[in-house]
Parts: C-alpha cells; structure tokens; sequence
C-alpha cells in the first residue's frame, strides 16, 4: 500500500524563484535561507519519495474570479508552468501522477469532501518555489506531483479545521491506494505577511513561533484559530497558514522534527520551514 | 458572517464578498495581463484598452495614475494588482512601499529589521493616533 511518509512546510515567496533562476542564491541577501535549505534537499534526495501531494495556492494564474475552487485537486499528466505576468519561470514541467490522484479525488468524495477535479492548470510560484527549494535546478523534477490548489485568496479560505479534516481523508485515501508508493505532503504557504494596504509589511514572529512549535504536537492549538485572527496577528495574507494543516492532517501522530528553519524577511514575508517524519508504524 | 468584526484591522482590504463583487471587472483587467500579447496592447494605448472592461471611473482613474491603494479601496486585489506591476516592470517592493507611503529604503529597511511589528498595527484605535 501506499504510505505518507513525511509532511514539509514551507513559504513560498515568488523572490525566492527569482533568486533562484537569476543565480542570486549565494547573495547576502539569499543566503541564510539556501544554506538552511541544503539539509532539506539531501534530507529528500535520501527519502527519494515516489511521489509529492503539493498543497499550494494558486495566485491568480490558473484560476481568476471567473472560477474559484475551494479544493482543487490536479488529476492530469502534466502540468505547464504559468505566466504570472512577465513570463514562465525556466523550470521543468510538472509531472503529475493521474492514477494516485484519481484515486485520491474519489475516496475523498466518497469521504464527503468534494473535490474539484483538475485536468488542465498551470502551476504558478505558489507550487514551483517549494519544488526548487527541495529539488534545486534539476533538468526535470525527480518524481512526480500532485497539485493541490487551496483558495485563500477570495475570503473566506476553508476552515482550519476542515483543512486538517482533508489532511485526514488524504492520509485514508493514499493507505487504500494498493500499490507500494512512498508519499511526502508538502503544504506551503504564510508564514505571518501582507502584501497589501498601507499595513504591508506586518510581521509577526511570536504568532509564528508558536505556529512552529504547534503544528507537530498539538495541531488543535491551530485548528482553534480563526480567520479574523489570522488576518489581525498574521496580516492578510498569513491566512495560508491554513494549508499547513491540510498538510499536518495527511500525517500521524508519532511525529519527528528533523529540521526546522525560520527566517525574516524574504520580500515582505516571514519564510518558516519544516519537516516532520511520521514515525507512527 | 453577516458582521464584519475584521473591518476595524487598520491599513487591510478584506477581499469578500462585498469587495469582490466590486472588483470584478477591475481584476479581470488585471487577469487579461497575464497574456504577453494583452500586456502589448495595453502598454500600447492604455485607455482604449481598458474601455473593453466595464470599469468605474473611479477604478479606470487608479489603473492610470498606478494608485495601488486606490485600486484596493474600489475592489482590487493585490494578487491581481501586482499583474500590472509585473506588466510596468515595477518592482513589488516599489508598489508595497507606495502602499505603505514610505520611501522604498525605508520599507527595506523595515523589513530588514524585522518588519513591522503587530504591537500598534491590529486595531483601528491603535492607528487613530498617528493617521488622524
């Protein structure tokens, strides 16, 4: 059967993807978050997972208002990479694996989450930032990913709570899925930032702190939170925090922080990162 | 959700309901500028292109002057807004800063230092003060 074996969190900043294809890495600037992200590529490429399940948000490039999917599930083969207003960014093409996330679409629904099914969509920064961050500059991504786009964008995002419940119906439908896939959730996204308004700007690292320190151990500490209170203490734009716990959901309980990494500012974003190993057998 | 409780974060536009109906044809606009060929016609005359979209006037004048906030207040949203920053070549921490009404250093330098902080930027009463 299929397991998920491990859940990692991260921001997903578009100035990370341009540092990244401009070669700005290495700059003082950059810097602190690379060298943070070097165990986490050789932590992936020694779990060399089958298959990635990316919980991201789509940011005005696949869908606009014309269409808004509170759950979106990307069930095709491949994935282009979208045009965010000045050009694709240069990474490879996203491979997707239909028969797993066809899989996932149905015993979700059939667990009373209705998922929206996605056979075309380009994926934006919001889920190749996390992938370059994790994979480097490869020629093609190393296995292949299911896109799960989440709105955040037109208030009200889902629930917390019904993020974590997905999480839970993930984890049910990859351990029916009969083949013996190694699975790793990524839920990307926050941490406290707005983008937008006279308050831009606003950080906050004790909201974020206690974020990190919850999300393994005491995930309801942060299904309890709202979305005024998202908005209020982690600014606007904080509220993707609640695709961390989609994330979160999709694992068990015996977990292990391997490495964590928390870092202000990238742009106007506070960048956190985590990866927790499920260790429940 | 018949309350809006959050109307009194200081400096924030909720993007619901309300505030996206407004917005609707302001960000399709903005959406049309993910296409490099619309970016061109655009850039090539401004207001013939934007009179294809049934903006307010309010919403056309804001589009023009590059008013970030303006384009917020009449139900924009900054995902979108930033289309047409990318569209400008306008760096985003040039429209955050213009946002912010500070000078670009000076946003830099705020976030350098940790950004700002939540003490005194949650709650409207906390900005009466400064922003009479």
């Amino acid at each position: 059967m299929a397991k998920i074996v491990a859940g990692v969190a991260t921001s997903h900043v578009p100035l990370v993807g341009v540092a990244v294809d401009k070669g700005m890495t290495q700059e003082e600037y950059f810097s602190p978050l690379f060298e943070g992200f070097e165990k986490s590529k050789q932590w992936i490429a020694d779990q060399d997972p089958d298959v990635v399940i990316l919980v991201y948000n789509d940011h005005a490039s696949a869908f606009s208002l014309e269409l808004i999917p509170t759950f979106a599930l990307g069930c095709a083969a491949s994935f282009a990479i979208a045009d965010e207003g000045w050009g694709a960014r240069p990474v490879p093409e996203v491979v997707g694996h239909p028969k797993l996330a066809w899989h996932i679409a149905q015993s979700a629904i059939l667990d009373e989450f209705d998922l929206t099914i996605v056979n075309q969509m380009a994926v934006d920064h919001g889920l190749t930032v996390p992938l370059s961050l994790m994979f480097g500059q490869p020629e093609a991504w190393p296995c292949p990913v299911i896109p799960l786009a989440v709105n955040v964008i037109q208030f009200p995002p889902p629930t917390g709570n019904r993020c974590f419940q997905l999480g839970r119906a993930i984890q049910r439908a990859v351990q029916s899925f009969p083949e013996d896939l190694k699975v790793v959730i990524f839920g990307t996204g926050g941490m406290s930032h707005q983008l937008q308004g006279p308050r831009n700007g606003i950080i906050n690292q004790e909201f974020d702190k206690y974020y990190l320190d919850n999300i393994g151990p005491n995930p309801e500490n942060l299904i309890a939170i709202d979305h005024e209170r998202y908005l209020r203490e982690a600014g606007s734009e904080g509220i993707e925090l609640v695709m961390w716990l989609i994330m979160r959901g999709a694992l068990g309980d015996d977990l292990e922080e391997v490495h964590r990494l928390y870092h202000v500012p990238i742009s106007n974003t506070a960048f956190g990162h985590l990866i927790l190993e499920d260790k429940t057998t | 959700m018949s309350e809006k409780t959050y109307k009194d974060i200081p400096g924030t536009f909720v993007f619901d309901a309300d505030h996206s109906r407004r917005g609707y044809q302001l960000n399709m606009f903005m959406m049309s500028l993910i296409k490099h060929e619309n970016r061109e016609a655009f850039k090539a005359n401004e207001a013939d292109y934007l009179s294809k979209f049934d903006l307010t006037e309010a919403q056309r004048r804001s589009v023009l002057e590059r008013d970030w906030n303006a384009m917020l207040e009449h139900g924009g949203n900054v995902y979108y807004t930033l289309k047409l920053a990318a569209t400008d070549g306008t760096p985003y921490e040039a429209a955050y800063a213009a946002m912010a009404g500070m000078e670009r250093s000076k946003l830099r330098e705020m976030m350098l230092t940790g950004g700002r902080p939540p003490e005194g930027n949650q709650y409207l009463s906390d900005w009466k003060d400064e922003n009479p």
